[in-house]
């Protein structure tokens, strides 16, 4: 119990390999293997471009065409990604929660409750769930708001919500408020978000 | 404790304890380490102090992108985690172990190249959340340096650095610790075994899974594995490895109970890192995974309550020690908010709590109470002994001693309550479908009461910082019983 070779395979090894096989192995085979559940890749998720991308090609056409060029499956998937990364790195996700419980009365605030198939994708890897809830769950933003809304909120949120804490992220956008590349991507994902979510899938 | 590490660790001449022709411990090394330790707690708590501005309204940089709040968020947590506790409990290693096994650490080179390796970590993190290279795994958002999905590079490999360091650190302290494998091990070392062991599982486990082979709901099984473990089998053990060390030595006399000792060992070894998931319960992870976790959380209370009468048990008889020895005072402390914290934690982590507090301020404040007022204040105690033995010169002020603990404590103790408070409210709040505007405006007030309670907390460290700098100007020389404060009555 008190040397060295008990320390380090018995408690340091074995009590570690336990817990890795009861709570990451076991959600693992039952959430992958025994419900089958499909993975997406980028390219999956952009087959389509989503009606809110074509829209900020349409709104802004030299702006978009610079950034991104045509709207395809492959400026999509570039966008998204982009997005994604920037969600990442600015920690939005620790301000935003992207998950819905089925307790607190969320489905009523936010829509149906999350589901484990609808994060089985290459944006989710790693998830961006979050822990804290600054601001609203954005699980279920897609097409919630305007991308109009969207530009006016990113650039101040102050513009749309009075007295929002959220930081302006004015620098992803130019002076006359037109999106940069940064700025479409943003709001490129943001209004994905909830796209990979289909009725009737069930949590495990 | 066996008679041959406990010879060593209260020998009276232990300061001048040698291996052969060379001295048993590297104070430089030691010192280094505490001025990175001390160094990256200033930034993480001026980071944090500045995120708290922007909940008031009050941010200071709203129009740069490389100071964003996110960023500083990001700093805030990990300079804590990996600037200030692999720091300070590193330094304390290489003060413990050698002592407790009679043997010198691998090599003084690789010391230095684990210093400049940590170093690199954090530097390259920092600038990498500046750069919007974080990784989205909580307390692990140390940029992978790839882009996502593939191999191609973006940042510098904190990841693979990381790995590197831990490797060498590992290897660092398991050679005194194999050299004296026929040894019955004292409890200290018990916990910095598996506590190096741990820290490179964890590490592996949380930063590749969930980045490169497991998207979303098992992922998340993951990262609230990789939260959990990194708290509770990498801080956790070291923390009480040094409680278990300093704490005897300090009150020249042995820990109260071996057997509370073994217990509180291995418990914490089987139970803490099955409670993993709990950081994502009513989620899409299994229900009967989150189950597990819950039961086994509560199992930790217990575990949690034999090493704390163990402790305290230890220490009646000299509760005098608590008013004359500032290092037992930081130590208790934290040892109160230790219970305190894992006694809540029994209740936060059943569902009937978690659907209201949850995505809330409490957890905030959770999280505070223990890295703040548990394992800093430890750090601060040790801090607190070895600086003057390090320096060799006495506490330039014991007032500015003083002043550091009660700020600490007094801040400390308002942003738990008050964050609580806040994290009830919002819980309530969201459950009875308010506007989440209203919601905010709620929280507004208690969100100045933390900005408040924060910078208590900050005034106590620089109260440290500049007492530590002005220690080594003092020309009063260190005495062995310099630590122990003048009773009030003389």
């Amino acid at each position: 119990m008190e040397r060295l070779y008990t320390l380090i395979f018995a408690a340091g090894i074995g009590c570690f390999l336990v817990a890795f096989v009861l709570s990451m192995v076991f959600p693992w085979m039952s959430l992958d293997s025994y419900h089958g559940m499909d993975y997406q890749t980028l390219e999956d998720l952009a087959e389509t471009p989503s009606a809110e991308f074509v829209e900020l090609s349409e709104s802004y056409p030299e702006a978009f065409s610079e950034a991104f060029g045509e709207v395809s499956s492959a400026s999509y998937a570039e966008a998204l990604q982009l997005g994604r990364d920037i969600y990442a790195g600015q920690a939005c996700w620790h301000c935003h929660s992207q998950y819905v419980r089925v307790v607190s009365n969320e489905e009523q605030r936010w829509g149906p409750p999350s589901t484990a198939q609808e994060y089985q994708n290459a944006l989710s890897k790693p998830h961006l769930w979050g822990t804290r809830r600054v601001g609203p769950d954005l699980a279920r933003e897609k097409g919630r708001k305007t991308n109009d809304w969207h530009v006016a909120h990113f650039i101040n949120p102050k513009n749309v919500v009075e007295n929002s804490i959220m930081p302006p992220y004015a620098y992803y956008f130019s002076d006359e408020g037109v999106p940069k590349r940064e700025g479409f991507a943003l709001i490129t994902y943001v209004q994905w978000l909830g796209t990979t979510y289909t009725e009737g899938s069930s949590t495990p | 404790m066996t008679a041959a590490s406990q010879a060593i660790a209260l020998s009276p001449t232990h300061e001048q304890a040698v291996a052969g022709d060379r001295p048993l411990v590297n104070y430089a090394i030691i010192r280094w380490h505490l001025f990175a330790a001390g160094f990256s707690l200033l930034i993480s708590m001026a980071a944090g102090f500045l995120y708290s501005l922007q909940f008031v309204g009050y941010y200071p940089f709203p129009d740069s992108e490389l100071l964003a709040p996110g960023h500083l968020r990001l700093i805030h947590t990990n300079f804590a985690a990996y600037g200030w506790l692999v720091n300070g409990f590193t330094a304390v290693m290489y003060y413990a172990v050698p002592r407790l096994t009679g043997h010198r650490v691998w090599s003084d080179g690789i010391a230095k190249l684990i210093f400049v390796a940590w170093s690199a970590i954090l530097f390259f993190s920092f600038t990498g959340y500046l750069a919007n290279r974080a990784q989205p795994i909580e307390w692990g958002e140390t940029p992978t340096g790839f882009r996502p999905g593939t191999f191609e590079l973006n940042w510098v490999p904190v990841d693979l650095l990381i790995v590197v360091g831990a490797v060498l650190l590992i290897a660092q302290f398991m050679v005194p610790l194999f050299k004296a494998r026929q040894q019955k091990f004292y409890v200290t070392l018990w916990y910095f075994t598996s506590g190096l062991v741990w820290l490179a599982l964890t590490y592996l486990m949380g930063n590749i899974l969930p980045e490169w082979v497991l998207p979303g709901a098992s992922g998340a099984a993951v990262t609230g594995l990789f939260i959990h473990d990194l708290v509770g089998l990498y801080v956790t053990p070291l923390g009480w490895g040094l409680m278990y060390f300093f704490v005897p030595l300090i009150l020249k006399k042995p820990i109260w109970s071996h057997s509370l000792s073994v217990i509180g060992f291995w418990a914490l070894a089987f139970f803490y890192p099955l409670g993993g998931v709990h950081h994502f319960l009513i989620s899409p992870i299994p229900d009967y995974v989150e189950f597990g976790a819950i039961t086994t959380t509560i199992a930790i209370e217990v575990v949690v309550t034999t090493v704390v009468v163990n402790f305290f048990m230890t220490l009646r008889g000299r509760w005098d020690a608590l008013r004359t020895n500032m290092s037992i005072r930081w130590f208790y402390a934290g040892a109160i908010m230790y219970f305190i914290t894992c006694f809540q934690c029994a209740f936060q982590v059943t569902w009937l709590f978690q659907k209201i507090i949850h995505f809330t301020d409490w957890v905030v404040g959770h999280a505070h109470m223990i890295m703040f007022g548990t394992f800093t204040f430890w750090l601060f105690g040790t801090i607190d002994w070895l600086w003057p033995r390090m320096t060799r010169r006495a506490w330039y002020s014991n007032a500015l001693r003083g002043w550091h603990f009660w700020l600490s404590v007094v801040g400390i103790v308002i942003m738990f309550t008050d964050l609580t408070a806040a994290g009830l409210i919002h819980g309530f709040m969201q459950r009875d479908l308010n506007p989440w505007t209203d919601i905010i405006a709620a929280e507004v007030p208690f969100w100045w009461f933390r900005t408040a309670a924060g910078g208590l907390m900050v005034i106590g460290l620089l109260c440290l910082l500049y007492n530590m700098r002005m220690t080594l100007k003092n020309d009063v020389p260190y005495r062995e019983d310099d630590h122990v404060l003048q009773p009030a009555a003389e």
